[in-house]
């Protein structure tokens, strides 16, 4: 029977493969939307590990965590470093990593802070950053650099840099009186610490030294040695990532910071504030699945249709298949067959689709959002949704199935053309 | 259709009557409307075939030819009335039965469209044998394999196996494919081989040389022949020409009715 089946279809070839190619093209898409969807929240909840509180001026705590974290969007404004030694002081304050957001380097943030970072700083499943060359920075202009920075701009261990500030990709105001060097590069991480480029709070001080009022100061500027002999004392960053001595005591440092008289600022609690995201971006999600849903159910129509319209000019297959002794349960089962290769083809094809399409796609999203999306065997879920189709796609079959059946007791050995 | 508690088996023909034994097929008092139809489009009071004979029906077309061959085939079921094939009425045999029972017992050529385009010239022939296990076994009776016998009908076909076996059946002239039909309507040897309108797409000279073929094999194989056809002038070669108008008492009435089927 699936022999018949199988030659039966060959027979057919194009419009088999174009009920194929959609339920491929469908399987793809909604694979593919699914696994965006669990990379990028993946990739988001991977980023931020074992800190208690982000602190930053108060505005929303979803922009506060994007832009502190995430390196999306812009702060409003600062906290001054007389709160950062306020907070540092509290007694149940384990650690704090300053960040100081604002600089770029050909498209890549340049991230001021301290070695506190590379110490405390966690991601994924409680890793700590660690070097794949060189050392930390010791230097006012030293610098330490993500995998992705280095592997993309080709820099090694020992390379000068130049920061401008702002943080597009063309910046207006370059830094070149102060070139920063390489001290180290950081494993790759998945997160966008690998875009980063770390700098010492002095090191960002030293870079606006010469910089006043959105223009740098005329003339030749001040020389990297003075620098260096000038006491650099930082008078704000953009935010502070906490660790607290004892997670019981997260809540009441967060009111304290959030009461906090000399200024107004906002602690949040990461996973409260992903929640808070996620709360946000399901709408969308849940609108593209749908979408999804439905190119699914658009492409098992078309396999419907497909085999409903072979129907007719198939009534003289069906009645020659009746006189050498099928039944109609044959045919329905011939039909059933026939949907069933169909469906289990297309899911085939669509997996093989959705793997190159994450293959050629990830380098993209990896180089524009910094998102991690590697190639992995199928999910659970995943597999569920295939297990879905393919048993919609028996659905879809079986209504030509039973036309088919139907017919086939009506025409009995008649040949209608 | 009442059941009878000596119910027989599909697959074990009956042959203990001498009615049985000499008649391949027996028509009594049918009568078969088209769906609601008040009017019968066939009523055939008394209508027999004996065993090896080579039987010619004629009849216009609309007539009810088509209907009639149904009926024998166990497709259609009459309103009233009794079919015996072979040994077995008909009307006690369950729907999937006689589905069964039609492969085993019956060998079909139509006029076209006989072969499935997309399967091998053997595949074809060989089909019924992928439905009747009796059938299949019958084909190797003659200690020859499947493949053996199916080249054997072939070559008796005078077709030549070793060219054609592997080929799809889309690639033969019309000709060609009513023979490879006829072999497969006699492979496994049916009692009962029904050919409908099987030469009216051939012409005249391959018309004599492929009845010729049909009657040897179908003797070879011991298998009685209905041969359904409008042409008249191929009645002479048969044993026996029978006009459906005459066995068929609604025809004065329904031919007209028969052709808006």
């Amino acid at each position: 029977m699936i022999s018949v089946a199988w030659k039966s279809l060959r027979s057919r070839w194009s419009t088999a493969l174009l009920a194929l190619l959609a339920i491929a093209m469908s399987v793809a898409l909604i694979l593919t939307v699914e696994k965006i969807r669990r990379d990028a929240r993946t990739s988001f909840t991977q980023t931020v590990s074992g800190t208690d509180l982000i602190i930053g001026a108060r505005s929303g705590s979803v922009q506060l965590l994007l832009y502190s974290v995430f390196r999306i969007g812009n702060a409003t404004s600062n906290i001054s470093w007389e709160s950062v030694e306020d907070i540092k002081s509290r007694n149940a304050i384990d650690w704090v990593i300053p960040l100081s957001l604002g600089d770029s380097h050909a498209g890549f943030r340049v991230l001021g802070t301290n070695l506190d970072y590379f110490e405390h700083y966690r991601y994924a499943d409680k890793r700590a950053l660690s070097l794949a060359s060189g050392k930390h920075f010791d230097d006012v202009f030293d610098a330490v650099i993500g995998s992705e920075v280095a592997s993309q701009l080709r820099y090694e261990v020992g390379d000068n840099i130049v920061v401008a500030h702002g943080t597009g990709s063309v910046a207006l105001v370059e830094h070149d009186q102060q070139p920063f060097t390489v001290s180290g590069i950081l494993e790759p991480t998945g997160t966008p610490v690998d875009r980063a480029i770390h700098v010492s709070l002095q090191g960002i001080e030293a870079m606006h030294i010469d910089w006043r009022n959105g223009a740098t100061v005329k003339g030749e500027g001040t020389s990297a040695e003075t620098i260096r002999n000038m006491e650099l004392k930082p008078t704000a960053v953009t935010a502070l990532l906490v660790g607290l001595k004892s997670r019981a005591t997260v809540f009441r440092e967060q009111r304290a910071i959030n009461t906090y008289r000399e200024e107004p600022l906002l602690a949040i609690l990461p996973g409260v504030a992903l929640q808070e995201l996620w709360g946000l971006v399901s709408v969308a999600e849940n609108a593209l699945m749908i979408v999804s849903v439905f190119v699914v159910i658009a492409g098992l129509v078309n396999l419907m249709s497909v085999l409903l319209s072979g129907l007719n000019e198939r009534r003289r297959e069906m009645a020659v298949l009746r006189s050498v002794g099928a039944r109609p349960a044959h045919v329905f089962l011939l039909l059933c067959i026939e949907s069933a290769l169909l469906a289990i083809g297309g899911i085939i094809a669509g997996l093989v689709l959705h793997y190159l399409i994450v293959g050629a796609g990830s380098f993209y999203l990896q180089d524009r959002f910094g998102l991690a999306v590697p190639l992995t065997l199928p999910q659970q879920a995943d597999i569920q949704i295939l297990v879905g189709v393919a048993f919609a796609g028996l659905i879809a079959g079986m209504i030509p199935a039973l036309q088919a059946y139907r017919k086939s007791l009506a025409d009995g050995l008649s040949q209608k053309v | 259709m009442t059941p009878s508690p000596t119910m027989r088996s599909a697959n074990t023909p009956v042959n203990g009557t001498r009615d049985s034994a000499q008649t391949i097929v027996q028509l009594k008092d049918v009568q078969f409307a088209w769906g609601n139809h008040a009017q019968p489009v066939l009523a055939i009071d008394d209508f027999s075939i004996s065993r090896g004979e080579h039987v010619f029906l004629q009849g216009s077309s609309g007539s009810g030819k088509t209907t009639l061959l149904s009926l024998i085939a166990a497709v259609l079921s009459p309103q009233s009335g009794e079919i015996i094939i072979d040994g077995q009425p008909l009307a006690l045999l369950r729907r999937s039965q006689r589905d069964q029972f039609r492969v085993d017992h019956i060998g079909l050529v139509f006029q076209q469209f006989n072969l499935l385009p997309f399967l091998s010239v053997a595949d074809n022939v060989q089909l019924s044998c992928r439905f009747s296990a009796e059938r299949k076994k019958r084909a190797g009776s003659k200690g020859l394999s499947l493949d053996q016998e199916t080249d054997r009908l072939l070559s008796a076909m005078r077709l030549s196996p070793d060219e054609i076996r592997h080929r799809t059946t889309s690639e033969l002239s019309v000709g060609q494919q009513q023979r490879v039909a006829v072999a497969r309507a006699l492979i496994g040897q049916p009692p009962l081989v029904i050919a409908d309108e099987p030469t009216s797409s051939l012409d005249s000279d391959s018309r004599e040389a492929f009845l010729e073929l049909l009657f040897s094999e179908a003797d070879t194989a011991g298998s009685t022949l209905l041969f359904v056809s409008h042409d008249a002038s191929l009645a002479d070669s048969f044993d026996r020409s029978i006009n459906l108008s005459e066995i068929n008492t609604a025809a004065t009435r329904s031919v007209y009715l028969g052709e808006l089927q």
